[in-house]
């Protein structure tokens, strides 16, 4: 898995935001456009892009793009 | 003897889903309103578990394990019916997922619970005259689809909105042998489906503060609903979607 590419498919599911605030380090639930629509987006993204399952609760205990990054690669091994 | 307008009394109802949920608690509703119940669901363990808690003052309960999306199941499934004065489709599934990422897979696999196999086997009732005349039918839709439109939902919603619409067309069509067929629409009712996760238990919590009566639906509350439809109490209710949903979709 590769974080920067973990990054551009999380950007993706976001409309309004400026890409250059998503960054490993982003506090994703502080910016304006998250709602609880874009979580479920994110939830369908990491299963098509890395058929991994994860629970709103994984979304809700990140804190930052890095942090759900690490939770989806436990996951995958 | 007070005459109960809602006893099921002589009646034999079959209950799909009967293993959990809303499906369990009717089943056990029925029983206890006097029904001979014919319970089905896919895993054998929990549909057993169910059938200890019907009322054993009924004598006949059976059990019939089946996976309705089989086609020889669901026809195995058919044979083995004794005819049935009611039935309650309880079996479906749920998933939470944004339209953009509605694939055809994603719809195949809902519509193939929560649609096709009811339908197919809603016909096969009908046509192999399973179904006694007078029969009463239920279908469990969802306020989701028909009601409420909440994001996420679209998938689960449209495969209930079909399945509301084709409970219409049967209500005209099975008149003819005085078959009704209605449909509950549940707002969020308090059952495993909706514990997996997608949703975590404070959004659901928040959830339930939207609801004007201030709570989730409790099984209970779909199965009584339920009772209403079977018994005679609604003889000359059909092609009816009874919204049950605590005020949600005012």
């Amino acid at each position: 898995m590769d974080i920067q590419e973990f990054i551009e498919n999380f950007a993706a599911q976001f409309d309004e935001t400026d890409e250059a605030l998503f960054t490993a380090d982003t506090n994703f639930k502080q910016l304006d456009e998250w709602s609880s629509l874009t979580a479920l987006s994110i939830i369908a993204m990491v299963d098509d892009e890395y058929n991994v399952i994860i629970k709103g609760s994984d979304i809700i205990n990140s804190e930052t793009i890095s942090d759900l990054y690490d939770v989806v690669e436990k996951k995958r091994s | 003897m007070i005459d109960n307008p809602f006893s099921l009394e002589g009646k034999t109802i079959l209950v799909t889903g009967a293993s959990s949920g809303i499906g369990r608690a009717t089943a056990i509703a029925c029983s206890n309103m006097g029904a001979r119940v014919i319970a089905t669901a896919r895993n054998e363990e929990r549909l057993q578990a169910t059938i200890a808690q019907l009322n054993d003052a009924i004598d006949g309960h059976m059990m019939l394990c089946a996976d309705l999306t089989s086609p020889e199941e669901l026809d195995g499934l058919v044979k083995s019916l004794p005819a049935l004065d009611g039935a309650v489709f309880s079996a479906g599934n749920s998933v939470t997922l944004p339209l953009q990422f509605g694939s055809r897979d994603k719809f195949d696999e809902m519509l193939n619970v929560n649609f096709y196999a009811p339908v197919e086997l809603l016909r096969l009732l009908y046509k192999k005259k399973v179904l006694n005349k007078g029969a009463s039918v239920v279908l469990l839709a969802s306020i989701g689809g028909t009601h409420s439109f909440m994001p996420g939902n679209g998938i689960y919603g449209a495969s209930k909105a079909a399945l509301n619409s084709v409970m219409k067309y049967a209500a005209r069509e099975f008149a003819s042998r005085k078959v009704r067929v209605n449909s509950i629409c549940p707002g969020m009712v308090d059952t495993p489906l909706i514990h997996r996760g997608t949703i975590t238990e404070e959004q659901l919590a928040e959830d339930a503060k939207r609801y004007p009566l201030g709570r989730y639906g409790q099984p209970k509350d779909i199965a009584n609903g339920a009772i209403y439809l079977l018994s005679d109490a609604s003889s000359w209710l059909t092609g009816h979607d009874l919204v049950i949903d605590g005020g949600f979709s005012i």
